[in-house]
């Protein structure tokens, strides 16, 4: 009985600072959630986001157990001595992540990036992929 | 409209309650609308010499983008078509559609001293930088005593 109790506070206790530790490194890089469409047929998956000002070697695109990450760092060139009067655009950060389900195949995941737009095509995996079944009458 | 009736992404409401929420607490609202939240995006900036004007409007074609600086109000407009499948195609299902899509134009109203024939306009990664210079008349000076 005791036992059982010491593993549960155990269990507690290091949920609680992971989860601490998570929102101090959300605090320390807030970002922005870009706007995204998924739209899907029955091959796959599409998704397209908007992430203006991210240059192509600062956009991270990550899967990893079946989460897919997008982040990406917005780099604008800006004249010198810049002060900024007004801006609707705060955090110079988008970041959103997605939970991938099983059918999807994560290693063929093919990306292009053009105009500050991501298009994502995430196939389905071969055994997923609707199939006709022929119907035979003797 | 449909779409709207249901919950597509949680954060994607909670976006859109706290926008709706910033909006009826804005007490002076622009002649123009309700400047946030808006397509594009847009961030002012200012040098002695010049204004800096960045719209974050990705996915659009430089050539269809309309700018125009009229009396001291300069205006971006143009329009941009988000693919969706449409209804003959069932086979597809739009899943989540935040994405701007249609016809959108803002207009800024410039300070009195920028010099309406010095504007320059480029765009990179989806921002569209508009580059206005102040007068000469109107950049500091400074004035050596003798």
């Amino acid at each position: 009985m005791s036992d059982t109790t010491a593993i549960t506070k155990n269990e507690h206790a290091s949920r609680t600072d992971a989860a601490t530790r998570n929102e101090a490194g959300q605090r320390s890089d807030a970002a922005l959630m870009p706007p995204v469409d998924v739209i899907e047929d029955s091959a796959g998956i599409t998704l397209r986001a908007d992430l203006p000002g991210v240059p192509k070697e600062k956009l991270k695109l990550q899967v990893e157990a079946g989460t897919l990450t997008i982040e990406g760092e917005v780099s604008i060139a800006m004249p010198e001595g810049m002060e900024a009067t007004y801006a609707e655009v705060s955090v110079p950060r988008f970041r959103r992540v997605f939970t991938l389900s099983k059918e999807l195949d994560t290693g063929k995941v093919s990306a292009e990036f053009k105009h500050g737009v991501l298009s994502l095509r995430i196939p389905k995996a071969e055994h997923a992929q609707p199939r006709r079944i022929d119907i035979k009458v003797s | 409209m449909y779409r709207a009736l249901f919950a597509r992404d949680v954060f994607a409401e909670l976006d859109r309650m706290q926008r709706e929420m910033q909006e009826a607490f804005d007490l002076s609202p622009s002649i123009r609308g309700l400047g946030r939240g808006g397509f594009p995006a847009l961030n002012v900036g200012g040098t002695p010499q010049s204004v800096e004007i960045y719209a974050f409007a990705p996915g659009l074609d430089p050539a269809a983008m309309e700018v125009n600086l009229d009396r001291g109000l300069l205006t971006i407009a143009g329009e941009r078509t988000v693919d969706l499948p449409s209804g003959e195609n069932d086979k597809a299902a739009v899943h989540i559609n935040e994405r701007f899509g249609g016809h959108f134009r803002r207009v800024v109203s410039l300070a009195d001293d920028v010099d309406p024939n010095t504007v320059s306009a480029d765009y990179r990664d989806g921002v569209l930088h508009i580059h206005v210079k102040r007068h000469q008349s109107a950049q500091p000076r400074r004035i050596t005593v003798q």
